[in-house]
């Protein structure tokens, strides 16, 4: 009986141990963000003892290399905004169609087909979506379009949305499928048509979830480096048209890193331009975050 | 009459936005054929033995991509090493032992975040924590350790899954026979989860495989004739091998079926890694 408590109390001694062991290794992933953020401030903070902040997100001119340099990303900030923006205009409705497909209109043998599609298209390296572009799209579009280059701000857009539009669709899609199905019964038995369901009573209860994926697909476009480096055309400047070559934050960062001087002022203020590009995909994130906790879809009762 | 005219026009905007529906389905597979039909049709003719197992010769405008296909698996398999232990043992706090609260939400927010941020601030995250201040240098180590941080996400995401799907009659169960809590995970809730974990592996080694900016400023180098005999030595890797004919060389169009024959190597090894984790998954959601 006492040698039974004894063992007892090892054996909890033991589990507690286990269980503050699987806590500290959950921990990791908190850990290595506050980690980034914290490596990314130290490398990138130097620059503003030679510009202000100010100059720097909102100087217009970015030219690290010249005597003496200019340290201004508005230009590269432009990029990076226009070039998700004009994504989205593309993925969005492209994204959220596909999901509806799948969730509303396609057979079941069709959806094993379409599905694996959306996630090949979503496991396509970046670095091959940017060489189609490059050796493909671009000489095509310079064609069609006779434009100086096809390496510019519209074809970077096109093939960022096709990036996005996996995201886009495969949370769509669970955002759909997690709308209750009384709901659709019902509108469907008052007479509504299959796509007046849709319109009036599945998108409406889905919005949230919508919202978020659209927001996380936005979230990749900015951040995705190689597609924009390769295919962005790499001019610094601001954008009078479309089809216009421009520079957005991360491939500067990736074109020049190699080129800055080891802790150089080009050096920290790439870092810090990461620092920048960072925060936007922050922001996104914490906004989905917000979208998908405050108008969680509880049920059929919240409608 | 008006009434069935009513009707009818109900009918033909389904008919026509459903057609929109099929349409924005049917142009993502075209563009992934596209993708797919101009590499294969570019690049086969470069893939030949030689291509596969010698090294680059002549300033890389000749010979093969031996190294490339040697670095991207160590540093595949590497990144795979970092995230899977990590991965799943975070996966088996949040899904076994985690009660909702403030902190557990910390947690999820933190995970998702990470998951969010943009592949090339990973690279300087790599060079500026595991190269510079670890004095790693520019070596698999450090660049395995940075493509595991970020396919950590991917797999708690698919390993949490796996967990979740395990019912809960096989948790009671165990621990009405009177085992412990981690007596049950191990001998219960793991084995049973195990086949799910298995795919969110494999499904990490392609995403770290086909990663570009992580490595550019941690692991891979434009050139290195000899493969890798520890794990501080830089290497070369495919995705960074296509970048750099692509964009930096100076026979940038004499080398274009190399670049093809590269691009299909490694969308080969991507897609081949993929194939087996969808249909290894429909088999599972078949037997459930």
């Amino acid at each position: 009986m006492r040698k039974n408590q004894q063992t007892g109390k090892s054996r909890q001694r033991r589990e507690g141990a286990i269980r503050l062991f699987f806590f500290f290794v959950a921990l990791t992933s908190i850990t290595i963000l506050t980690l980034i953020v914290v490596f990314l401030f130290w490398e990138g903070l130097p620059i503003f003892s030679e510009v202000s902040v100010y100059d720097f997100l909102f100087g217009r001119y970015w030219y690290p290399t010249d005597d003496p340099p200019d340290f201004g990303i508005f230009p590269l900030i432009v990029a990076s905004l226009t070039v998700t923006a004009m994504s989205a205009v593309i993925s969005i409705p492209l994204g959220v169609m596909t999901a509806l497909y799948l969730a509303e209109s396609a057979s079941a043998r069709l959806r094993e087909w379409v599905k694996p599609i959306v996630e090949l298209l979503a496991a396509l390296p970046s670095v091959v979506i940017g060489f189609f572009g490059m050796v493909i799209v671009a000489p095509f579009l310079q064609e069609i379009l006779d434009i100086p280059t096809g390496l510019n701000l519209f074809n970077a857009s096109l093939m960022l949305a096709f990036m996005s539009v996996p995201t886009i669709c495969s949370i769509s899609e669970d955002a759909i499928y997690s709308v209750p199905i009384e709901l659709k019964e019902a509108s469907l038995a008052l007479g509504a048509t299959q796509w007046e369901t849709i319109a009036r009573v599945i998108l409406p209860a889905s919005l949230s979830g919508i919202s978020t994926a659209i927001i996380l697909g936005m979230s990749r476009a900015i951040g995705e480096t190689m597609v924009v480096l390769m295919i962005a055309g790499g001019s610094a400047q601001l954008p009078s048209s479309i089809f216009d070559p421009v520079r957005p934050m991360p491939a500067s960062i990736a074109a020049e890193m190699a080129e800055a001087p080891f802790r150089s002022d080009h050096y920290y203020a790439l870092f810090a331009t990461g620092v920048v590009l960072f925060a936007f995909t922050l922001l996104f994130n914490l906004v989905s975050e917000h979208i998908s906790n405050k108008y969680r879809q509880v049920g059929a009762a919240t409608l | 009459m008006n009434k069935s005219s009513l009707l009818r026009r109900r009918k033909l905007a389904q008919v026509a936005i459903f057609g929109l529906f099929r349409l924005s389905a049917a142009i993502n597979g075209i563009a992934l054929l596209i993708v797919v039909y101009f590499l294969v049709a570019r690049g086969w003719r470069a893939i030949n033995w030689t291509f596969l197992t010698q090294p680059p010769m002549d300033s890389m405008t000749k010979g093969g991509i031996l190294p490339c296909i040697v670095g991207t698996l160590c540093l595949s398999l590497g990144a795979i090493l970092v995230a899977l232990p990590i991965g799943v043992a975070s996966a088996i706090y949040l899904n076994e032992y985690a009660r909702p609260g403030r902190l557990l939400r910390a947690i999820r927010i933190g995970i998702n975040n990470l998951a969010g941020v943009p592949s090339v601030v990973f690279g300087l995250f790599g060079l500026a924590f595991f190269v510079v201040w670890l004095k790693m240098g520019v070596s698999i180590l450090a660049g395995s350790l940075t493509l595991g941080v970020l396919t950590l996400p991917v797999i708690i995401g698919s390993s949490e899954e796996a967990l979740r799907s395990v019912p809960d009659t096989y948790r009671e169960a165990s621990l009405g026979l009177g085992a412990t809590k981690w007596q049950t995970i191990y001998k219960v809730v793991l084995p049973a989860a195990l086949p799910g974990i298995l795919t969110g592996a494999i499904l990490g080694i392609s995403r770290a495989a086909g990663e570009t900016a992580p490595i550019m400023f941690t692991a891979a180098v434009f050139y290195t004739p000899s493969l890798p005999t520890s794990v501080f030595d830089e290497i070369m890797a495919l995705p960074y091998h296509i970048y750099v004919l692509a964009t930096a060389g100076t026979e940038i169009e004499a080398t274009r079926h190399l670049q093809y024959g590269t691009s299909l190597v490694l969308i080969v090894l991507v897609f081949g890694l993929n194939l087996i984790a969808i249909i290894y998954r429909a088999r599972l959601q078949r037997r459930m």
